[in-house]
Formats: C-alpha cells, sequence, structure tokens
C-alpha cells in the first residue's frame, strides 16, 4: 500500500510538468532561450537534453546537500552546483561543432535560466531525493514538449520545410513562406499563440470538472 | 573614424540595434514578470543599471588580470562571472540597506532576482569576449573604457525597453480584448510587435 502511494507521487511529480507545472507556459521561467532557439528542431532536441541533464543532476546534488547549507549562502552554493553541470554540458557540446555554433551562446546562459534555479530554490531545497529527481526529470520534458511544439511549428511554415541532421524530412513545397515566423517577432507570436491555447483548454475544462 | 563616433556606435548598437530584449531574447524572464506596472520597472530599470556597470566591471579586470594570465578562462570563466555577480549583489544589498533605508526599500526586492537576470551574465561574457552574443567576428577586445560604454548601452536598452513595455501594459489592462489573450498572450503579441518596430534599426547603419 505504502509502495503503491509512493510510485502514484513520483509519478505525479514526473507528470505535472507537463500541464500544471509547465516551466514555460505557467511558471514563465526560462522563457529566453526557448524564444531565440526554437527556430529549428534540431536546436530545440539539444537545448531539452541540456536542460533535461543540468536540472536533474542539480536537483538531486541540492536535494542531497539541503540540510548542510546555511541559509545565508544557499543560492551562491546553488548556482555553483548548476554552474559546474553547465560547464559539462558546454565542453560536451564543444565537441559537436556544428551544433555548437548555433546553441553556444546559449549553454552558458543555462547557468541563469530561471527554471533550474527557481526548481532549485523552490523545489529540490525542500523535497527527498527521489522526488527531486522525478521532478528535474518531469519540468526538463515539460521544457522539452514546448521547445518541440513550438520549434516544429515555426520551422515548418517559416520556411516550408524541416530540416533534421541534414535531411530533410518534411517538405511543403510552397513558395511564399511566412519568414517572420523564424525571424524575432515570430518567436513572441508563436508562444503567445500557444498560451492562448493553454488558457482556452484551462477554460473549457473547468466547468467540465464542476459538472462532474 | 573618430573616438568619440565609435563610442556612439558602440553604444548605439548594444542599446538599440542589438536590444537585449527583443533582438537577442535575453532577461525575458524579469521583462515579463515586471512589466506588470510602470513603478516597479522603474525600480528594475535602475538596479540593473547599477549591478550590470559594477559586475561587468569586475569581471572585465578579473578576466584580463586573472583568467586569461593563467590559462584557464575557457572552462572557468561560467562559475567565476556567476560568483562574481551572485556576491556582488549580495554585497550591494548589505550596503544599501545599511547606508540608504529609502534607496533600499525601492530597489531590494529586485536586488535577489538580478542574479537570475540572463541579462547580467551576457553583458559580462560579451565585454570580455566580443562577439560572443552577437556572432559577428570583431577583430579586438574590448578596452575597460569600450566595456563600459558597452556595459551601459545594454543596460540602457534593457530600461529602455521595460519602461515602454510596462507602460503599454498598463493601457492594456483597459483595452477590449479576447477572452483567450487576455494577460500573457496579449503581453506577447504587444512584444511581437515591439521586436518589429526594433528590427527597423538594424538597417540604420551598415553594422
Amino acid at each position: 500500500m505504502i509502495v503503491e502511494e509512493k510510485k502514484k507521487t513520483l509519478w505525479g511529480e514526473l507528470r505535472k510538468g507537463f500541464i500544471t507545472t509547465n516551466p514555460l507556459l505557467v511558471l514563465m521561467v526560462g522563457l529566453c532561450s526557448a524564444l531565440a532557439i526554437s527556430t529549428r528542431v534540431e536546436n530545440c532536441i539539444f537545448m531539452g537534453l541540456a536542460v533535461i541533464f543540468v536540472l536533474t543532476c542539480s536537483n538531486v546534488i541540492i536535494s542531497l546537500i539541503r540540510n548542510f547549507i546555511p541559509d545565508q549562502v544557499r543560492i551562491p552554493i546553488y548556482i555553483v552546483v548548476i554552474a559546474s553541470f553547465v560547464t559539462i554540458v558546454d565542453l560536451t557540446l564543444k565537441t559537436i561543432p556544428a551544433v555548437y555554433e548555433r546553441l553556444g551562446v546559449w549553454i552558458p546562459l543555462i547557468v541563469v535560466n530561471c527554471i533550474i534555479l527557481a526548481r532549485a530554490e523552490g523545489y529540490a531545497s525542500s523535497a527527498k531525493v527521489s522526488h527531486a529527481l522525478m521532478d528535474g526529470l518531469g519540468i526538463g520534458m515539460g521544457y522539452t514538449t514546448v521547445l518541440l511544439i513550438m520549434s516544429v511549428f515555426r520551422e515548418l511554415f517559416g520556411t516550408g520545410k524541416i530540416v533534421l541532421f541534414d535531411k530533410t524530412i518534411i517538405n511543403l513545397h510552397i513558395k511564399a513562406v511566412p519568414v517572420i515566423l523564424i525571424m524575432f517577432p515570430g518567436a513572441f507570436i508563436t508562444f503567445a499563440l500557444l498560451s492562448a491555447l493553454l488558457q482556452w483548454y484551462q477554460a473549457r475544462k473547468k466547468p467540465g470538472t464542476e459538472e462532474g | 573614424m573618430n573616438e568619440a563616433w565609435r563610442y556612439f556606435l558602440l553604444f548605439f548598437g548594444a542599446s538599440l540595434v542589438a536590444n537585449i530584449l527583443l533582438i537577442r531574447f535575453i532577461a525575458l524572464c524579469p521583462f515579463f514578470g515586471v512589466s506588470t506596472s510602470l513603478e516597479t520597472s522603474l525600480g528594475m530599470s535602475i538596479s540593473v543599471i547599477f549591478v550590470m556597470t559594477m559586475a561587468t566591471s569586475v569581471s572585465w579586470i578579473a578576466w584580463n588580470y586573472v583568467l586569461k594570465p593563467l590559462g584557464v578562462g575557457e572552462f572557468l570563466y561560467i562559475p567565476s562571472f556567476i560568483l562574481i555577480i551572485a556576491s556582488l549583489v549580495q554585497f550591494v544589498e548589505m550596503v544599501i540597506k545599511k547606508t540608504s533605508p529609502p534607496l533600499y526599500r525601492a530597489m531590494g526586492i529586485y536586488l535577489p532576482l538580478i542574479t537570475t537576470n540572463c541579462a547580467v551574465l551576457a553583458a559580462a561574457t560579451e565585454s570580455v569576449k566580443p562577439g560572443f552574443f552577437t556572432k559577428l567576428n570583431v577583430p579586438y577586445h574590448y578596452g575597460f573604457p569600450e566595456a563600459l560604454v558597452y556595459t551601459i548601452g545594454v543596460a540602457a536598452g534593457f530600461s529602455l525597453v521595460l519602461i515602454l513595455f510596462a507602460a503599454m501594459r498598463e493601457r492594456l489592462e483597459l483595452a477590449p480584448i479576447p477572452k483567450f489573450f487576455r494577460g500573457v498572450p496579449i503581453a506577447f503579441i504587444t512584444a511581437a510587435l515591439f521586436s518589429l518596430a526594433f528590427m527597423g534599426f538594424a538597417g540604420m547603419f551598415n553594422l
């Protein structure tokens, strides 16, 4: 019975990152990188993996040492933990020059990506290690999901095709594409539409649950 | 190209042409978080200008006199810059709290937020590695005055857009907006139009 209950909460910790506490759409953190790199699906895959890795590792470490950290210096300590994992990702991605060239700018900025510090401060610092692990994975995957939705939309309609690892996967064969989608304003517009969609979904769901 | 003109171009480029919020997408979290009222935006802007200038100065000195001569810059710049910023913010907070309570009341709550403001780290990194964020091949290194002018430009661009946007959002509260676009979505649509306008600056100079 206890095991059953624990499993349930662990699953809940993992699942909540997708809709209820989605970092981008609901918590509104980590927007900078999401808007900037969602021009290509390929970028988003690597960025998503990097964020999942850093978030999960830092959540686990911070949860492990949470009882030893003096309250006054907790933020610098969190940042040092996060910065170490980011440096690992930074040096690892340097081995794939094509990706690093496009993503390189955003890797150091994962340190100050509010998602990770927000989870460290708001969740991992007062949670069990197993929960912190699941939370890191869930939030990371929620971030990656939104990133993928945005990038598919922007790349498909902004350039007319999706190129993944030098292979054209989908080609719409349209001549005049709305180039604005892959330019700066397109990021804001895409996110606005996604956010409106979520509000519509939540408004539709609410009366339904009240009836049931 | 004379000296004053070069500084002007550097400032202009950093503040408007490559605006940190709308063109480079850095520091969007405080942008959308704080811009709900004009007053908080002003407080945040002043704090950012102050902290960013100090952080870049210290980072520039640390890079040119410690990290680079020792040859450890490439893999230590992230932790060391962020540590500089975090401790500087904490230090500034303590000093202001002791010396000027009114200023602390105005700025205090924004200071811890600035640690996670990517703009500060971005400006510090850019000032020691020119072209890192703009992806341009800048052939020279910024001297100290150039780094300073660049940073003040970035901070000024941040403040300008933040304050303009906050004023706009206060108006939006009263506007008739479709139901599902109220709140966050309309703010992003507004930002998109802002961004479109700022793209126009890129055409002003052959940069």
